[in-house]
């Protein structure tokens, strides 16, 4: 070889290794999916095979990193990726069809949304070119889910997919979380293009700020460091911040002495077994959380949101009090209540800037009205609210949640509900000492959505004792997920309190509706035992009292699925309760009577 | 237990009605917002007015940054100073959303709407109008012997008034583009 020819030569082997490189990062759309979330760190997805997501199905076949669930309805698939993502603090992941996978999806989607959960939902559609014939199986998934998401995409190139991808992680995780979806036809699945890793995609325009305004947090402090009858309202934000959140929030309670409440989506952020607990708050809070509230002269709500369930009539919410409201999403505050110190910023920023303000100016509080407040407190406290008497077999759905909650609190429990009567009473007596253990659905009020969230945090923590507290009528309502359970050889315990009713709405109708029963009720009720026998799990049936805590160890014992159909008192009314229309300081007591309690005023509140 | 007598009609008090007791004097505000001129944005924008319930009295959309993919939104919404916060802070959650900016209190702006108006009759009326489209500073774009179209740009107040006076005079139709609007002086 003459000396100059070798020059070339060396140049063209140089070409042929980067055109193998670039080879080597085309992929089909497919495949590209499969490795986007393996880049995303996600180690399973929960779904539901069809036409339009074959492609990706095949690529789920041939590797091992990520494991697939496979539900048995697309929306049970979307409340399991919720129970996965609230308990374990990483985004969720769907995978469901083009057509009626993608709307069957759409009330775990809404769920998500109100309830600020980090899903990320891929849906498959008609190829491109028939995107708008009324294609088999298309539907306009993202018109559909543009109002239910927090954003989403339709992708029509494969070259796009996996930049799309990255940024529907980084939107679903950033700012106040929330649902995404990405729908991806047919066409763009099986074309092929190069793949961009997370470190080459470009970086997001959506980057809400985290740090909160210094000036408001120096008007907090000073706040606090005058404050007579100071309440902390804590809410979901506190968890959706992360650990540290509620470790910040932990060591201010602590160093403040200040009293702090809860909503149903924020139990765990402070333990329930701290001494400065007051309970949840709201509509079914406790009697001194909902005292407390309304006499506070120092409201402090962090990472709530002033739901109605929680504020009541807001004309006479909390009405001497000044309001701080911290919270990630600017649209949350002044919505419903004026804040008169609205902090805009992540939770566990601003906590932690409070504290470090607060400290530095001298730790100060007013220890005098602290006092006088506490004892005030204590007075509401020994009013007892929760109070009840197990008297005779009957089981009341009260003892039978305060006898799950003493033969569990020291398992490595996560709970999950359903929605109704059942989920306010698991929130009142049961207990909850860390964030992440206590997944519901607060802001949606999905009936439904226990089960399938129980499957999703067995699937997320595999040794750990899961318990949905449900009714038998929401259970009922995705039901086919005992599938699920068996197949993937998951131990839920769904643990039914079973009036044969729909109690809430049965109460409701007693208050309201002058006892006119229309249709809350089910005359056709399954064997429970037996159902869970022809799905192979463990059926297990109490109606006595003094056998339910052998039947509740037996349900803990169970090495598998269980369903513990638990009878209970048919009409119990769910108390404490503020009626519809009133506000904090008119509350109903288990002992009042509830005749007449709600006025007409309250009757079209809902 | 005694039934509730739940006056008819009383439905229409939602059960969400919870607008608290903030100022319910209504204002119109111009609003200029920046997004990611993408597939679907213009939906985000109109189904959130939609959705929650909000005014559009007028709405402009058109790319701005070819380069950038940036396309401009002028809306021109009604409601309690709560409310258009609460509009502020929803558009500023969409996320192919940049940019939020209400003109109206972020210093003086200038706001101008182009209108097409079809003017039809003979004689003295025809002159008149031509007349009074002089004045207004409005140009013939379309004529045949027993019509105009002018085109007239302005604030809407003076579209308006144009078309007040041109009604007598044989207004047949009108098209208005809605409001564009710019902040006044450096940006």
């Amino acid at each position: 070889m003459r000396p100059q020819d070798r020059g070339l030569f060396y140049v063209r082997i140089q070409r042929v290794e980067t055109e193998f490189e670039n080879m080597s990062r085309q992929m089909t759309g497919a495949k590209m999916i499969v490795e986007c979330l393996k880049d995303q760190g996600v180690d399973t997805i929960f779904g539901y095979p069809g036409g339009a997501v074959l492609p990706i199905y095949d690529e789920v076949f041939q590797q091992n990193a990520i494991q697939h669930i496979l539900v048995r309805h697309e929306q049970a698939a979307v409340h399991a990726a919720e129970g996965y993502a609230r308990s374990t603090g990483k985004p969720g992941v769907v995978l469901v069809t083009s057509g009626p996978g993608a709307t069957n999806a759409v009330t775990g989607l809404t769920d998500a949304l109100l309830d600020s959960i980090p899903i990320v939902v891929l849906t498959g559609q008609v190829p491109t070119f028939m995107i708008g014939n009324d294609a088999f199986q298309e539907a306009d998934t993202v018109g559909i889910t543009r109002p239910c998401t927090k954003h989403n995409w339709l992708v029509k190139e494969t070259a796009a997919l996996s930049e799309t991808i990255h940024e529907a992680f980084h939107v679903a995780t950033t700012g106040r979380p929330g649902p995404v979806l990405i729908d991806i036809p047919k066409d763009v699945q099986f074309a092929s293009a190069a793949y961009t890793p997370i470190k080459k995609a470009r970086v997001s325009h959506y980057q809400p700020p985290v740090k909160g305004d210094m000036a408001s947090i120096e008007e907090l402090v000073a706040a606090i460091e005058t404050a007579k009858r100071p309440v902390f309202y804590t809410g979901g934000g506190v968890i959706n911040s992360g650990p540290a959140a509620s470790q910040l929030l932990r060591e201010l309670v602590e160093a403040t002495d200040f009293p702090i409440t809860s909503t149903l989506m924020g139990l765990g952020a402070y333990p329930g077994s701290g001494k400065n607990w007051l309970g949840m708050l709201g509509m079914h809070g406790l009697y001194e959380a909902n005292l407390a509230m309304h006499g506070c002269d120092l409201m402090i709500n962090i990472g709530a949101r002033f739901d109605d369930r929680i504020t009541g009539v807001v004309d006479a919410f909390s009405p001497g009090s000044k309001k701080a409201h911290i919270d990630i999403d600017p649209s949350s505050i002044n919505k419903v209540i004026h804040a008169d110190i609205p902090i805009v910023g992540d939770v566990a920023h601003v906590l932690e800037d409070v504290l470090k303000v607060w400290k530095s100016r001298g730790r100060k509080t007013d220890k005098s009205g602290l006092q006088e407040w506490w004892a005030k407190i204590d007075d509401w406290r020994s009013v007892d609210c929760l109070k009840f008497e197990q008297v005779s077999q009957v089981i009341r759905p009260q003892h039978a949640l305060s006898r799950l909650e003493y033969l569990t609190k020291d398992h490595d429990r996560y709970i999950t509900t359903e929605v109704g009567q059942h989920q306010m009473w698991a929130a009142q007596y049961l207990n909850f000492d860390d964030p992440n253990r206590w997944m519901t659905s607060g802001g949606l009020g999905t009936m439904g959505y226990g089960f399938p969230a129980s499957v999703g945090v067995q699937v997320a923590h595999r040794d750990s004792l899961v318990i949905n507290v449900a009714g038998e009528a929401s259970w009922l309502m995705n039901m086919q997920e005992m599938g699920t359970a068996v197949q993937f050889k998951l131990p839920v315990k769904q643990f039914i309190l079973n009036n044969e009713r729909l109690g809430m709405v049965r109460q409701w109708q007693e208050l309201l509706h002058g006892e006119r029963y229309s249709h809350s009720w089910s005359e056709a009720l399954p064997d429970f035992v037996k159902l869970a026998e022809a799905f192979g799990a463990k059926g297990i049936r109490v109606d006595h009292a003094d056998d339910l805590d052998e039947a509740i160890k037996e349900m803990i014992a169970y090495d598998g699925p269980v369903i513990m159909d638990c009878l209970v008192e048919k009409h119990e009314n769910c108390l404490p309760m503020i009626p519809s229309g009133a506000p904090h300081n008119e509350m109903l007591l288990s002992e009042s009577s509830t005749k007449d309690a709600i006025g007409s005023k309250g009757a079209v509140f809902v | 237990m005694s039934a509730l007598k739940i006056k008819k009609g009383a439905n229409k008090h939602s059960a969400y009605n919870l607008r608290p007791t903030f100022s319910d004097q209504q204002e119109t505000h111009t609003l200029a917002v920046l997004v990611d001129n993408e597939a679907g944005v213009l939906a985000r924008v109109i189904g959130l007015f939609a959705g929650r319930g909000y005014n559009i009295d007028s709405l402009t959309v058109a790319e701005v940054d070819h380069e950038g993919k940036l396309s401009r939104i002028t809306i021109v919404t009604t409601g309690t100073p709560q409310i258009i916060e609460q509009i502020k802070a929803q558009l500023g959650r969409i996320v192919p959303v940049h940019e939020v900016h209400d003109l109206t209190v972020e210093g003086p702006a200038v706001e101008r709407e182009l209108a097409l108006f079809k003017v039809e009759g003979s004689g003295e009326k025809r002159v008149e109008a031509m007349r009074l489209a002089d004045i207004f500073r409005a140009n013939v774009v379309d004529s045949t012997l027993s019509s105009f179209v002018f085109e007239i740009t302005g604030a809407p107040e003076k579209i308006d008034a144009f078309a007040e006076l041109m009604r007598p005079l044989g207004l047949n139709e009108v098209a208005r583009t809605g409001v564009a609007a710019l902040s006044r002086g450096n940006a």
